[in-house]
Parts: structure tokens; C-alpha cells; sequence
């Protein structure tokens, strides 16, 4: 069957074959970079193409359809409008740091794909401690938002940036507790062995209500941290014009925007590997002839699946509740969130040295 | 008592938004709901809403009679000065002077489409019609007189 690990497997043993060691490393390098600039690109216009069809579908609208059948390529039309626009940078702005800001936002985006597991061994880098790195890198992107909202010079940057700052401090932390409720079931922060513990059913099935409450937090707190409705309080097109990133245009503009839904994608992918088994088809106990009918679906679909499924959930929380406000924003994460949290992880904990999960 | 308010906050809150997001959802999943006009492309087909207000127009019947007594009312509820009414003096058939309407004055670069001299008049001799074409190259042809040449006010209205 062809799929995407012997595809990898063959052209790892025909470069190793025709170079040496160090050349073929190399190679294999540039080929990961390009996959990933490709990937990010498709996701780009895919993402900002879906989002605009929820949106249009559930305020009962059409969404675009003018460019191409059924609108398939505004967003391609999108990019390349604002490729030829000029990337204007204020007078008064701090140069070097304003024209810094989208890249270091970007870049982490590009951190956090390295230890995302696409499909059955198909991984960038399947580090020891997966988890943790995932959680540090994501909190990096708030350093990009700050730059670009100080280096703005805008107080409507400014007062985005400092928002977005608090809103991700605070969200980090049940973030944080939900992504441990699932170590603490594994008892392990590699990627690798969280989707294969998931074996015989995922974690969202096997570990109770308290993986349940864990995921719904888990969601809310990536929400919260990904900018996005009912958290945007950083870009808040109301009060605020467009937040931390006011003052830029062009293929800057873009790279932000890129960056937000490639965000959202990763958040959705960890989230999907955690609580949805990643690549792990749907397997049930000890069915074993269930088990092996999903086996062959590939396990790139089922990742992509579970992924986009948590996409669409995201999209159609932003297009159906109200923002909060800053002190709501932080009041849910300070009153509510966090001791549910710590309360969940705490019967979790139980849970798991009790042996109670299947 | 703190926690029971507690629970049933965080109960309330969460019912309120799957609410919210089942009738999203059934939005999402039911296309007819779409309320969207293809515009340019379903000119021939286009369904407007019953109260939308375009331009004000005066209908005439068959025999080219409306129910325009010339009473000026439109013209005097009018905000905008949108409305001149220009009246003449008819002679009925039993030799007295009636007053009637020359020209209904109407124009549309003015007008606000605020309805206030539809329910100014008396007699019910204007209405809102749902065009919305409204484009011209020349600013005068905006500038209407919405009584039909030759047209005269229906028997028996005072
Ligand atoms: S709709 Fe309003 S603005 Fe227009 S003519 Fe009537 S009263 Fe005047
Ligand atoms: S349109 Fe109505 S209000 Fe205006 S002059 Fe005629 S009868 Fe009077």
C-alpha cells in the first residue's frame, strides 16, 4: 500500500545511497523546508478560503463565489493582491523591530510543526519532549504581537499587543492543564507514544468525563490563545480598528494572517493528536475486526480529518458567540477555567494511578 | 451556597452558547436558509422584501386616473423639500372650478426615502415602489413627474 512512510522510507534510502551521509542529511533538510512552505502556503489559502464559506453559511450567505467554480481561488486572487501592494512602514514606527514583528510571528509558527505527527511515522522531528515543546514554542508568538504593537507606534497597536499579551498569559495556563491531563494518562511527553497509547481507543473515549471537561477546556484555552472570536480582543475591529497589526499592509499584513490560521491549524493538530488519537484510525477495545476495517483508511485522512473537524469547531465558535471584554476575558480564565482545571487534573491524576481508564 | 451559584453559572453559561450554536449549526447545515441574491445574475427572478422602499411613485389605474387631489400634504410633511406640487384649476362638467393637480414634482436625488409623505397623504395617492436602479448619467433625469401626462384624479375622490 503506498503511503506516505514509504514513500519517505524510499527516498531517504536513495539519497543515502548516492551521497554521503552529511550531503544526503542536508538534502533531506531542504526538502522538509520546502514541504513545509508548501504546506504552509496550501494551508494559507484553504483555511482563509474555508473560514469565508462557514461564515457565509452560517450567516445564511453565500460566501465568495465569483473567482473560479464556486469561488475556489479568491484566495489566491486574495494573496496576489496583496503581494503587488506596497508594504508601507509609518514614519514614526521602529523600523527594524516593525519589519521584524511578522517574521518572528511566523517562525514560530514553522517551530511548532517540527514535532507534528502528519501521519503513521511521517514526523519532522519526534523529540522526547514533544508536549512541553510544543507548549513553550506557542507562547514565543505573543513576542511577535508585542514587537509589532510596540514598534507600531499606535496606541490602537498598543493597546492590541498588551491585551493579546495578557489574554495568552493567562489562557497558557489551562492550556497547559488540559495538554497535562493527557501526560498524566500517557506518562510520556513524546508525540509518538501519546498516539500509539491510543491504541485501543482514543483518549477523549477512554479517560471519562474528566478528558472531556479537559478537551472542552483545552479548545477554549486555544481559542483564547490563537486571537481568535470570542477572544479577539487583540485585533477587536470595533474599538481597536485591527489591533496589534493597524499599521500593516501588503505581504506583512499577510504574513500575520497567514500566521493566525497557521495557528490554528497547529493548535487544532495537537489537540487532535492528544484527545482524538492524531493518526491513530478509530479503534475500539479489542474489536478486532473493527479495528482492521479502519486500519485501512490511511492515516494521513484520519489526522486531517480529526484536524479540520476541530478547525470547523474554532470557525463556528468565532461565528456564533459575542467577544468579551478584557475583564470578562480574564475573569472566565481566573474564576472558571483554572480551578475547573486544577480540580480536572487533580481527578484525573486519581484516575490515572487508580487504573480506572480502559 | 457560593458553589451552587458557582455550578449553575458555569451550567447557564455553557447551555447559552450550545443554544447559540445549534441554531448556527442549523444555519450551516441548511442551505435553503440562504438568503443570499445572485444579483446581476437572477435580475429577471429577484425577490425583494415587501417593505423595501426605493422611490416614491404614483400609480395610475387602466383609464389613467390616480387619486391625487393636489391637498399639498406630501409637500408639507416632506423634510427635504422633495415634493412641489403644482395645481390647476379644472372645470367640472356642472360648470364649477375644482382643484386638481398639474404636475407632482418629485425629486429623487433628494429624497431621503423616509415615508413621511406616504402616510401624510390623505387619499393614498402615492406608494413606495421597490425599484432601486436608480443610475443616471444626467443629475435631471432624476427629476420626475410622477403623474402620466394627460392624466386625471379618479370620480369621486374629494
Ligand atoms: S420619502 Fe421622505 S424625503 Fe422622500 S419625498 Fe417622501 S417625505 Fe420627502
Ligand atoms: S399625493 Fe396625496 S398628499 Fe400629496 S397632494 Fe396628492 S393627495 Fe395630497
Amino acid at each position: 500500500m503506498l503511503s506516505l512512510e514509504s514513500i519517505t522510507k524510499t527516498i531517504q534510502d536513495w539519497l543515502f545511497a548516492k551521497f554521503t551521509p552529511q550531503i544526503a542529511l542536508t538534502i533531506e533538510c531542504v526538502i522538509v523546508i520546502l514541504l513545509c512552505i508548501t504546506l504552509f502556503a496550501v494551508l494559507g489559502l484553504v483555511l482563509v478560503l474555508l473560514e469565508r464559506k462557514v461564515a457565509a453559511r452560517i450567516q445564511i450567505r453565500l460566501g465568495p463565489n465569483r473567482v473560479g467554480p464556486g469561488g475556489i481561488f479568491q484566495t489566491a486572487a486574495d494573496t496576489l493582491k496583496l503581494i503587488m501592494k506596497e508594504g508601507l512602514t509609518p514614519d514614526a514606527a521602529d523600523k527594524f523591530l516593525f519589519n521584524l514583528a511578522p517574521f518572528v510571528v511566523m517562525m514560530v509558527a514553522m517551530l511548532l510543526l517540527a514535532p507534528i505527527a502528519f501521519a503513521k511515522n511521517f514526523q519532522i522531528w519526534d523529540i522526547n519532549i514533544g508536549v512541553l515543546y510544543v507548549s513553550s514554542i506557542s507562547s514565543l508568538s505573543v513576542i511577535g504581537i508585542l514587537m509589532a504593537g510596540w514598534a507600531s507606534n499606535n496606541k490602537y497597536s498598543l493597546l492590541g499587543a498588551m491585551r493579546s499579551g495578557a489574554q495568552i498569559v493567562s489562557y497558557e495556563l489551562s492550556a497547559g492543564f488540559a495538554v497535562l491531563t493527557i501526560v498524566v494518562l500517557t506518562g510520556s511527553l513524546q508525540i509518538s507514544e501519546i498516539v500509539a497509547s491510543q491504541e485501543n481507543g482514543w483518549w477523549l473515549f477512554k479517560g471519562h468525563i474528566p478528558v472531556i471537561i479537559a478537551f472542552v477546556l483545552y479548545i477554549i484555552a486555544v481559542t483564547a490563545e490563537t486571537n481568535r472570536a470570542p477572544f479577539d480582543l487583540a485585533e477587536a475591529e470595533s474599538e481597536l480598528t485591527a489591533g496589534f497589526h493597524t499599521e500593516y499592509s501588503g505581504m506583512k499584513f499577510a504574513l500575520f494572517f497567514l500566521a493566525e490560521y497557521i495557528n490554528i491549524f497547529i493548535v487544532c493538530a495537537i489537540g487532535a493528536t492528544l484527545f482524538l488519537g492524531g493518526w491513530m484510525p478509530l479503534h475500539i477495545g479489542h474489536w478486532k475486526d473493527f479495528n482492521h476495517i479502519m486500519d485501512y483508511i490511511p492515516s494521513s485522512v484520519w489526522f486531517m480529518g480529526k484536524t479540520f473537524f476541530l478547525i470547523f469547531l474554532i470557525m463556528w465558535f468565532r461565528w456564533t458567540f459575542p467577544r468579551l471584554r478584557v475583564d470578562q476575558l480574564l475573569n472566565l480564565e481566573w474564576k472558571y477555567l483554572l480551578p475547573i482545571s486544577l480540580f480536572n487534573l487533580l481527578l484525573v491524576t486519581v484516575i490515572a494511578i487508580m487504573g480506572w481508564h480502559f | 451556597m457560593f458553589l451552587k451559584d458557582y455550578i449553575s453559572d458555569v451550567y447557564n453559561g455553557v447551555t447559552s452558547l450550545l443554544k447559540g450554536m445549534r441554531k448556527t449549526g442549523y444555519y450551516f447545515t441548511h442551505s435553503k436558509e440562504i438568503i443570499t441574491e445572485q444579483y446581476p445574475d437572477n435580475r429577471a427572478t429577484l425577490k425583494l422584501a415587501d417593505r423595501f422602499k426605493g422611490e416614491v411613485v404614483m400609480p395610475h389605474d387602466q383609464n389613467n386616473e390616480h387619486t391625487c387631489t393636489g391637498c399639498t400634504a406630501c409637500e408639507l410633511a416632506c423634510p427635504n423639500g422633495t415634493i412641489k406640487i403644482i395645481t390647476k384649476f379644472d372645470i367640472t362638467p356642472e360648470g364649477k372650478k375644482k382643484k386638481a393637480i398639474d404636475a407632482f414634482i418629485y425629486r429623487l436625488e433628494m429624497c431621503t426615502l423616509c415615508n413621511l409623505c406616504i402616510v401624510a397623504c390623505p387619499s393614498d395617492a402615492i406608494i413606495m415602489a421597490p425599484n432601486f436602479e436608480h443610475s443616471v448619467f444626467d443629475r435631471s433625469k432624476l427629476t420626475k413627474v410622477l403623474n402620466k401626462p394627460g392624466s386625471k384624479i379618479k370620480e369621486g375622490i374629494e
